[in-house]
């Protein structure tokens, strides 16, 4: 169904997608991130990321040349391929984090050892956490306020702002679309699918975008959906998202076709079954707005005057 | 002795079959939606309108009918690997099968071989080629020169190789990312769901062929359990028959757990279980088992859709969390 080559950026993306759901099972309450540990200085200028969320934020607001190492996955912005890479979630490279002496490093929130490791250096750390569409903008402003550059981080989540106001503007007035939001499944089969649940930011992505979560009454980010729950949530419209390179059309068919067995669903009947894939739709980043506006179309294409 | 083992086939056979037969016909009619059977059944409405018909026909009859193959599958092949390895705790995981065929699907999930056809993907493709490589494996390091296979060469090559394997798969998890770990993790502890009938028939011709092997194969069972020069001395061939029985048991497991994971507990519970209520002869132990774990599956099967409905309880957690207790207490109540 993937082309390899998209799959292995597809799968880093979607990673950190499920970094941000286990976050959330673990019960964080969703607020914005919260900094701990030394003092940063007032403009850090060695900082390292090993959120790529939180790497393409720093980017989006212009702090690109202050930082020195990000996460073993980050691919967005290009410029990433240049800085050296200090591992990820579970392995972190905290020598080599180390040995390039950051004045700041983005960690996870639930990264405990490799934060007490950082507070008995005393490098100061950006502690991130995940929650629902509003924290993305919320920490955007805070990370401009840590590295000294508020005016840029609140022009860069304005923007943001604005364009979600704007896909929102376009939808409301419409009638919601009952959907079904799927972000991983067995290719080719319609086993072990993955759907957003009624919290998180996908769920945030799909009310912003004019639809109502088929599952908004189950209180997970998650939902591993059985043949049975699917035919009985009977979704208008389902949206796959395929985080990666762009699907050809012929993919994006086959893909479709895979749920022509669930005949009773009204979206099969009315073949509202939309595959959107792209780069960067599952990071809660800068780009999330272009994924939520991807979405609207898919949902309400007669809102953009197709 | 045969009149009695005879007119005992013909009493309590029947009883585990009929047992089968009732879980297969009810648990299709239990599920997380109460639905119409009447409706479902009703040819007027047209399919793609009928819901009911597609819950009972889609979602739950594939289900039913894959725990059915599932769970006669691993109990009947616990009971033959039981005898051929003469240890009372062999189970269709301890020869290393379903370790490779995990690591076969492991291994199709990380490596993101995403092609998938006739509502079958890659990775029950993947894990049954693992669990025949295992196999493989494990019969070369056992064959001995001088006649037939070493079970004890084959049990600790088995055991040695399960470990071996769980390693990789370790390893295999800890290089791939988030995404694809959860797949693995959530394919160890065993779905049914397989949402469509395809999957059931890609591994319907393999159990066939492992079954009919079972079936020839009681007797043999019976007098190795008594040791192989037992056997030899009443005119088995015992390489022969410890071949047939290696074989056909792991083809049937591997074909199982391709179908729907390493489900545990029903290879090791459901034959002594059998073994408690119908004695030891293997002319009933086996086909009883058969039975018996086909509805004890069904049975776990409906406890994972409906204890935490709408959501679903892993069904590997379910024969666990059941099976083990009911186990202990039988093995109590009986000694």
């Amino acid at each position: 169904m993937h082309r390899p080559t998209s799959s292995r950026r597809r799968a880093t993306l979607l990673a950190l997608t499920w970094a941000c759901l286990m976050a959330a099972t673990v019960g964080w309450a969703p607020h914005a991130a919260v900094r701990v540990g030394a003092a940063a200085p007032a403009a850090p200028h060695r900082i390292i990321s090993l959120v790529p969320a939180v790497t393409e934020m720093l980017f989006a607001i212009g702090a690109g040349p202050d930082v020195v190492a990000v996460s073993s996955f980050d691919t967005f912005p290009p410029e990433v391929a240049t800085r050296p890479k200090v591992g990820a979630l579970l392995d972190p490279d905290v020598e080599r984090v180390l040995s390039l002496t950051p004045d700041l490093v983005a960690i996870y929130g639930s990264q405990s050892d490799l934060r007490r490791q950082l507070q008995r250096a005393a490098i100061p750390i950006y502690d991130y956490r995940h929650a629902g569409l509003p924290d993305i903008m919320a920490t955007i402003r805070d990370l401009g306020r840590v590295v000294g550059r508020r005016a840029a981080a609140d022009a860069v989540a304005a923007g943001i702002e604005r364009q979600l106001a704007d896909t929102r503007r376009r939808t409301t007035g419409r009638a919601p679309v009952r959907a079904l939001l799927v972000f991983g499944r067995e290719p080719g089969a319609l086993r072990n699918v993955f759907a957003s649940g009624g919290t998180g930011f996908l769920n945030d992505m799909l009310t912003v975008a004019g639809g109502v979560n088929v599952f908004a009454d189950l209180t997970q980010e998650a939902v591993q959906a059985t043949t049975e729950l699917l035919l009985t949530r009977a979704p208008d419209a389902i949206v796959e998202l395929r985080d990666g390179a762009p699907y050809s059309a012929a993919d994006v068919q086959r893909a479709a076709a895979d749920w022509a067995r669930l005949a009773s669903l009204p979206a099969v009947k009315t073949q509202r079954v939309h595959v959107v894939s792209g780069e960067g739709l599952l990071v809660p980043g800068p780009r999330v707005a272009v994924a939520v506006e991807r979405l609207a179309r898919a949902l309400h294409p007669e809102a953009f005057g197709r | 002795m045969t009149r009695d083992v005879r007119r005992r086939m013909w009493t309590v056979l029947p009883l585990f079959a009929a047992g089968a037969v009732a879980a297969l016909i009810i648990a299709p009619t239990v599920g997380s939606t109460s639905i119409s059977l009447s409706r479902a059944f009703d040819t007027s409405v047209p399919r793609a309108d009928n819901v009911d018909a597609q819950i009972f026909f889609v979602a739950r009859l594939p289900r039913v009918l894959a725990a059915a193959v599932v769970g006669a599958t691993l109990a009947t092949s616990g009971v033959v690997l039981q005898a051929l390895l003469r240890n009372p705790l062999a189970t269709p995981f301890t020869l290393g099968v379903s370790a490779g065929a995990a690591l076969g699907a492991m291994l199709a999930i990380t490596a993101g071989l995403d092609v998938g056809t006739f509502g079958v993907s890659t990775v029950p493709v993947a894990s049954f080629a693992g669990s025949l490589v295992a196999t493989a494996l494990v019969y070369w390091l056992a064959r001995s020169q001088r006649r037939g296979l070493s079970t004890n060469v084959l049990l600790l090559a088995g055991v040695t190789l399960n470990s071996f394997f769980s390693a990789l798969i370790l390893f295999v998890q800890y290089l791939a990312d988030f995404t694809q770990s959860f797949r693995t993790v959530r394919w160890l502890m065993g779905d049914l769901d397989v949402g469509s009938y395809a999957p059931i028939v890609a591994a319907f011709p393999f159990v066939l062929v492992a079954f009919a092997v079972f079936a020839v194969l009681p007797r043999t069972l019976n007098l190795l359990t008594l040791g192989s020069d037992v056997a030899a001395s009443r005119g088995v061939n015992v390489a022969t028959a410890e071949k047939l029985a290696f074989f056909s048991a792991s083809l049937a497991t591997g074909a199982a757990v391709s179908l729907a994971g390493p489900i545990g507990f029903i290879g090791i519970v459901v034959p002594h279980l059998v073994r408690l209520l119908v004695g030891a002869d293997h002319r009933i132990v086996l086909p009883a088992s058969a039975c018996f774990g086909a509805g004890f599956l069904i049975a776990c099967d409906v406890v994972s859709r409906t204890a935490l409905a709408p959501l679903e309880l892993p069904v590997g957690i379910v024969t666990a969390l059941i099976g083990g207790p009911f186990f202990l207490w039988q093995l109590v109540r009986r000694s």
